[in-house]
Parts: structure tokens; C-alpha cells; sequence
């Protein structure tokens, strides 16, 4: 597109606008997203609204592109910074107007791990979608997830490695939880490029995940079970 | 003749000739390290191919690779060895290896078996925020590091990649002044601290040697 073709956000109908925030975000364009966010509330959108229509299902997309291997991990990291635009000013309204709270989880990286972007990544989907996340950082001894998990309670816990050699650590985290009788109270999430669905399993996780748009879905996926359960309890 | 980096990143190194007594298939990023220690030692009885460095870029491909390289050379030798580490593929070239009968080189990564695999270990926790090169990959820093991570196209993401590493440690295979410059620009590339460490063919050598 030329100069002379350049969009003006604010002229565009909600639908256009909406469409126009999931290319906007694709390409990585913060300052586009801010003013977007900030046009669609002056329009009387809620923040909720917002937040799903647009940021959601436009880092959704990304996330499906990522996983094709159309988009990588430079272009995921500007859409999610743009995201982020869109987040920072989304974030306390939504605490303001009571949007709908999916469950809450807490996340790090395992000792010995430096690595972040995926957790992050993870972070930024999770909250988008409606969860609260308490995000622990790298570099994480077994003692920090169990005082996490005391302080915060959580639906879930979430754990990332990139190393081969800091992988095998989720597995020291769950054998703790299991010798604490802790194990069943938590969903347990565990993702990382050199992961793969059969670690997860015979390290006693709930899920491997293999990108963060794979941990939200598997995250709603098991909180609706949690639900179920407990309505069935009680029933 | 001495493989360029280019070719071993891309395209990989058949093997010259077509039949012997150990095949060993290797990654293209250890190909002049293995050719070198063949030399040195006259292990006349090894043939060296070698799959494209490249793969490491996508590391749950180099299963399905080594297996075709297996599958394609196994009645032309007497046995295979397969010289890569786990390189990220979180124990399944392990597993595949063993399914095929073949044995593979111990070992997280390549860089970890040049540190040596137990020195290695014993240092991860000092070296949590290092980042490593060998020669090989300082030759080949910008097809390996530089541009897959998006760096010539976005600068500004390099603290978002990097940030959280303190130093970048050349564990170097030989002595050679200019690949150690380069390294040193690989690291203020990056924005990291650079340091050197001399590490020949660790466990390399002991391994291939161990073949016979």
C-alpha cells in the first residue's frame, strides 16, 4: 500500500476497525493497536470486548501462523509487544468492570532455565484470555513453585524449560507436589521447544504444550473439566 | 578439499566413498572437526557424511533425518554411528537411535561434548547466563543466530532475545586469532561480555577414537 492510501483508524466502522486491529497487530504495530483500543472505548465498547475481539483472536491468528511455520519467533515477539500496548491500557479497566475470570495461574521458568520468551509469550495469551497470572520469572528452584502455589492458590501451575539439560527439573517440581500430597489440587502445564507430548506424560504433568495458543486452549479445556467435576460433586 | 561453511550449513556432505567399515553421519556443523581428527589419527576405516547444519534450526526434523541417512547407508557398512547430541530434540534422536540399533554421541549439545559433557554439567550453574558459540558457529553466526532470530531485520529485538544472557563464551576448537575476533564481534553484536575458552575436541576426540 502507498503513502497516500495510509488508513485513518478513527474512520473506520467497528467491523472494519476490528479486522484492521488483527493486521495491525500481525505486523507488529503498537502505536496502531493504542490508538485502536483507545477508539473502540470512546465508541462505548467494553474493555472485555475489546480485549477478546480484537487482541484475542488477533494473537490467535498469530498463534496459528507460528505454528504453521508462516510467521517466527521475531514477528510473534513484536505482534505479542503490541499486544502488550493493547494490554497495558486494557488492564486496569478490566479489573474495574468485573470482566469474567477463567481461573488463575502461576508460571516460571525451572532452575538453571534463563530463557523467557515462551513463558512470556504463555503469560501475555493466558492473561488475554481471561486468566490471572502470576508470573514467578526464571531460574526457578522447586521451593519458589511450592510457596507460589501456598500464597496464591492457583488452578494452575505452568512451567517452561528451553534446555535439555533444565527439563528434567519440571519432573523434580512434580515428584515434590506428589510427595506433599499436593499434586492433585493443581492443574499442571508444562511446555518448551525441546519438550514433547511423551515427556510431559512420564514426567506425571497434565499437559505438554507446544506453543502458548495450544496453553490457553488446554488451559480452558481443563478448567471446564475442573468445573464439571466439582458440579458433579456437588450434584 | 576442506567443505565450506556454507555448503555444510545448507546442503550437508554426502560421503566419499560409498562403502566401509563405520559410516559415521554427522551434523554439517562438525564436519571440519571430524575430518580434522580423521586426519590427524589416519582413521582410514571411518567415512564421514553429513546432514545440513541447518536442521538445528528446527531440531524435532533431525530424528526423521538421521533415520533416512541410517535407513539409505546401513548395508554399505559395517556399522553407523551417529555424532550428534540430544541438539534440542528432548530425547527423541535418543530413542530414535536406539530404535535403529545405532549408538549416538553423549551429550546435550555439541558445544557441551567440545566443553566436555562432565565439565560442562559441572559448570551450568556458573554459566546459566552464557551463550555459546563453537568455531563453527562463529563462522556461521549470522545464519545460525543473527538472522533467524530476526536480528537484520529487527534490531531493537535484541534485548528481548538476549537480555537475559551476561556473556558470550567462544568455546573454540583451534587457535586461529581471526576466528577469535570475530567471536569477540559476535559478542558486542549481541551486547554480551566476551569470553574465550580453549577446548580442542573434548569428548569428541575420546569417542571416535573408542570406535575403532
Amino acid at each position: 500500500m502507498s503513502d497516500e492510501d495510509e488508513i485513518i483508524l478513527s474512520d473506520l466502522p467497528d467491523d472494519e476497525l476490528v479486522l484492521q486491529m488483527h493486521d495491525d497487530l500481525y505486523d507488529g504495530l503498537k502505536d496502531e493497536i493504542e490508538e485502536s483500543v483507545q477508539i473502540l472505548l470512546a465508541r462505548g465498547w467494553a474493555p472485555y470486548r475489546v480485549l477478546t475481539e480484537a487482541l484475542v483472536a488477533g494473537m490467535t491468528i498469530v498463534g496459528k501462523d507460528f505454528r504453521d511455520g508462516i510467521l517466527f519467533v521475531p514477528e510473534v515477539l513484536l505482534a505479542a509487544n503490541a499486544m502488550k500496548g493493547g494490554m497495558f491500557i486494557l488492564k486496569p479497566l478490566l479489573a474495574e468492570t468485573g470482566a469474567p475470570r477463567q481461573g488463575k495461574m502461576v508460571i516460571g521458568t525451572v532452575k538453571g532455565d534463563i530463557h523467557d520468551i515462551g513463558k512470556n509469550l504463555v503469560a501475555m495469551m493466558m492473561e488475554g484470555a481471561g486468566f490471572e497470572v502470576v508470573d514467578l520469572g526464571i531460574n526457578n528452584p522447586v521451593e519458589n513453585y511450592l510457596e507460589a502455589l501456598e500464597r496464591e492458590q492457583p488452578d494452575i501451575l505452568g512451567m517452561s524449560a528451553l534446555l535439555t539439560t533444565t527439563m528434567p527439573y519440571m519432573k523434580v517440581v512434580i515428584d515434590t507436589m506428589v510427595e506433599k500430597g499436593l499434586r492433585e489440587d493443581y492443574i499442571v502445564l508444562v511446555g518448551g521447544a525441546p519438550l514433547n507430548e511423551e515427556f510431559g506424560r512420564a514426567i506425571g504433568a497434565d499437559a505438554y504444550c507446544r506453543d502458548a495458543a495450544v496453553a490457553v486452549e488446554t488451559a480452558k479445556d481443563f478448567i471446564a473439566r475442573k468445573h464439571n467435576r466439582l458440579g458433579a460433586a456437588a450434584g | 578439499m576442506r567443505p565450506d561453511d556454507t555448503t555444510l550449513t545448507e546442503r550437508g556432505l554426502p560421503p566419499v566413498q560409498a562403502r566401509g567399515r563405520i559410516l559415521l553421519i554427522a551434523c554439517g556443523a562438525l564436519a571440519h572437526e571430524i575430518l580434522a581428527l580423521k586426519a590427524a589419527n589416519g582413521w582410514h576405516h571411518v567415512e564421514l557424511m553429513c546432514l545440513p547444519a541447518k536442521l538445528h534450526l528446527w531440531p524435532e526434523r533431525i530424528p526423521d533425518a538421521v533415520e533416512a541417512a541410517v535407513t539409505r547407508h546401513r548395508d554399505d557398512f559395517e556399522a553407523i554411528y551417529v555424532v550428534y547430541a540430544d541438539c534440542g530434540t528432548g530425547g527423541l534422536l535418543q530413542a530414535r537411535c536406539a530404535a535403529l540399533g545405532v549408538e549416538m554421541m553423549p551429550g546435550p549439545h555439541c558445544y557441551a561434548f567440545f566443553d566436555g559433557n562432565a565439565e560442562f554439567a559441572a559448570r551450568a550453574e556458573d554459566e546459566m547466563r552464557a551463550f555459546y558459540l563453537t568455531d563453527f558457529l562463529v563462522r556461521q553466526f549470522d545464519a545460525f543466530v543473527w538472522r533467524p532470530m530476526g536480528l537484520d531485520r529487527h534490531p531493537e529485538l535484541r534485548d528481548v532475545l538476549f537480555g537475559q544472557y551476561e556473556r558470550l563464551i567462544h568455546l573454540a576448537q583451534t587457535e586461529d586469532a581471526a576466528l577469535d575476533a570475530k567471536a569477540a564481534d559476535c559478542a558486542t553484536r549481541l551486547g554480551l561480555r566476551y569470553e574465550r575458552r580453549f577446548t580442542g575436541y573434548g569428548d569428541l576426540a575420546a569417542e571416535l577414537a573408542r570406535l575403532g
